[in-house]
C-alpha cells in the first residue's frame, strides 16, 4: 500500500505504525524522484502487506523534511517502531532497495 | 523472453529514445532497456535552452517525457531493469538484465555517462547531508545558505546559476583560471553578483559534523590551503561512460568511451553506440538524438542485409 502522508497524520501512519514503513521524501520538480515512483510500485507489489510505503511531498511538508534533515531528494527512510533504521539517497534499483529493506521485515 | 527483437536499445536517454523512435517508424520490432527511469541526464536539467524547436526554455523532465511518448507512439517496448552483461558476438545478441535475458538481431548501446565523484575525504559520508550531484533536486534545501559548486564546464556553470535562485552566495571552485562552458553562460555567471569564482583551487576535503560545514581548499599553484565555510557542495567535475561495457568486446578508447564510425557502427557487426557513451567531441542533446537516428537507420540496413526482409524468425 502506498499512501500520501502529511504532517497531520505522520505520527499515526509512520511513527505509530505496527510494521516497517518506507517513507519517500520527494517533490514534483525532481527528475530522479519520478524515476523512483515506479520502483516503489514494484516494491509494493513484491513485498505486499509486510511493508507500508508513505510518500512525503517536501514542497508541501517542509517541516517534516526539515525534521528529518532532508537535504537531497529522493531520500528513502525506513522507519520501524518510530525510529529510522535505514536511509538511502538518490535512485536505487529495485533489487538493491529490497536488499536494504528485507532485514527489517 | 522468447521474442527476438530486431533492435534492442540499452539506455533510455535522448539518444536511445530517438533510436527507438526511428526503429519503430522503420517497422522494426524494438525495445529499450533502461536501468532507472527514462530520460537520462536530461531529467536532471531544470531548463533546456538550446534544443531547437523550443523557442522558450523547456524543462528537462518534460522534454524527456515527450520523447518517451513519441517513441511509445511507434510501438517501442520499454523495460526498466539494470543490464548485467552483454553477449554481443553471435548473430543473435543477448542482453542480460535483472529481469531476464533479451535477444536481438542488433543492439544499440546508449548507456550515457555517470557523474564523476571528487574522490576526496568526506564526500561519500556527506552525500544527502550537503554533498549533491543534482542542483535541480536539492537546490531548494539551501535557501539563504552558502554553497559551493565544483567544476568549470557547462553543467557546473549552469547549475551555479540555477542555485542563485535559492542560495545566499555561490562559490564556483575551479582548478583552472578560465571556464570551459558556453560563452553565453560564462557571461551570465561572471555578471551574477551572487556568484564568486575561486580560480586555481581544488577541494582537498569536505568537512562537517552531522552535515557539511565547509571545505578545505588547496591552491594548485602555490599549494596553499584555505577553509571555505559552506553548507552545501554541488559536484560537477565531469562524467564517465556508463553501462557494463568492459568485457563485452566492444572497442573502447583510453577513457572508456565506445569507438564508432560515422554510421555509429562499433567494431562488432550489428552493434552500435550512440549519445554520450560514444567517443566524440561534443556531448549535447542534439548530438545525442543525431546519433540515435543514424544508428537506427544503420541497424535497419544491417537487418535487411543479414536477415532478409520477409524472414519470420520470431
Amino acid at each position: 500500500m502506498i499512501k500520501n502522508v502529511t504532517q497531520a497524520d505522520f505520527e499515526q501512519e509512520v511513527l505509530q505504525a505496527e510494521g516497517p514503513v518506507l517513507v519517500d521524501f520527494w517533490a514534483a520538480w525532481c527528475g530522479p524522484c519520478r524515476m523512483v515512483a515506479p520502483v516503489l510500485e514494484e516494491v509494493d507489489q513484491e513485498l505486499g502487506d509486510s511493508l507500508k510505503i508513505a510518500k512525503v511531498n517536501v514542497d508541501e511538508e517542509g517541516e517534516l523534511a526539515q525534521k528529518y534533515g532532508i537535504m537531497s531528494i529522493p531520500t528513502l527512510m525506513l522507519f520501524k517502531g518510530g525510529r529510522v533504521v535505514e536511509t538511502t539517497v538518490g535512485f536505487q534499483p529495485k533489487k538493491e532497495l529490497i536488499a536494504r529493506i528485507q532485514p527489517h521485515l | 523472453m522468447d521474442t527476438v527483437y530486431d533492435v534492442l536499445i540499452v539506455g533510455g536517454g535522448p539518444a536511445g529514445l530517438t533510436a527507438g523512435l526511428y526503429a519503430g517508424r522503420a517497422m522494426l520490432q524494438a525495445a529499450i532497456v533502461e536501468a532507472r527511469g527514462p530520460g537520462g541526464q536530461v531529467v536532471l536539467t531544470h531548463e533546456i535552452e538550446n534544443y531547437p524547436g523550443f523557442s522558450e526554455p523547456i524543462s528537462g523532465a518534460l522534454l524527456a517525457a515527450n520523447m518517451v511518448d513519441q517513441a511509445n507512439r511507434f510501438g517501442v517496448d520499454m523495460y526498466y531493469s539494470p543490464v548485467e552483461s552483454l553477449n554481443l558476438q553471435g548473430k543473435i545478441k543477448e542482453v542480460v538484465t535483472e529481469q531476464g535475458k533479451f535477444r536481438a538481431k542488433t543492439v544499440i548501446i546508449a548507456t550515457g555517462v555517470n557523474p564523476k565523484m571528487l574522490g576526496v575525504p568526506g564526500e561519500k559520508e556527506f552525500i544527502g547531508r550537503g554533498v549533491s550531484y543534482c542542483a535541480t533536486c536539492d537546490g531548494a534545501f539551501f535557501r539563504d545558505r552558502d554553497v559551493a559548486v565544483v567544476g568549470g564546464g557547462d553543467t557546473a556553470v549552469k547549475e551555479a546559476l540555477f542555485l542563485t535562485r535559492f542560495a545566499r552566495r555561490v562559490w564556483l571552485i575551479h582548478r583552472r583560471d578560465s571556464l570551459r562552458a558556453e560563452q553565453i553562460q560564462q557571461k551570465r555567471l561572471l555578471e551574477n553578483t551572487k556568484i564568486t569564482p575561486l580560480w586555481n583551487k581544488v577541494v582537498a576535503e569536505i568537512r562537517g559534523d552531522t552535515r557539511v560545514t565547509g571545505l578545505r581548499l588547496q591552491d594548485v599553484q602555490s599549494g596553499e590551503e584555505s577553509h571555505l565555510a559552506v553548507q552545501g557542495v554541488f559536484v560537477f567535475v565531469g562524467r564517465q561512460p556508463g553501462g557494463p561495457l568492459a568485457g563485452s568486446g566492444i572497442a573502447l578508447d583510453e577513457e572508456g568511451y565506445i569507438i564508432t564510425d560515422e554510421d555509429m557502427c562499433t567494431n562488432i557487426p550489428g552493434v552500435y553506440a550512440v549519445g554520450d557513451v560514444r567517443r566524440k567531441r561534443w556531448r549535447q542533446i542534439v548530438t545525442a538524438v543525431n546519433d540515435g537516428c543514424i544508428a537506427a537507420l544503420s541497424a535497419a540496413e544491417y537487418i535487411e542485409e543479414n536477415f532478409g526482409k520477409d524472414e519470420d524468425d520470431d
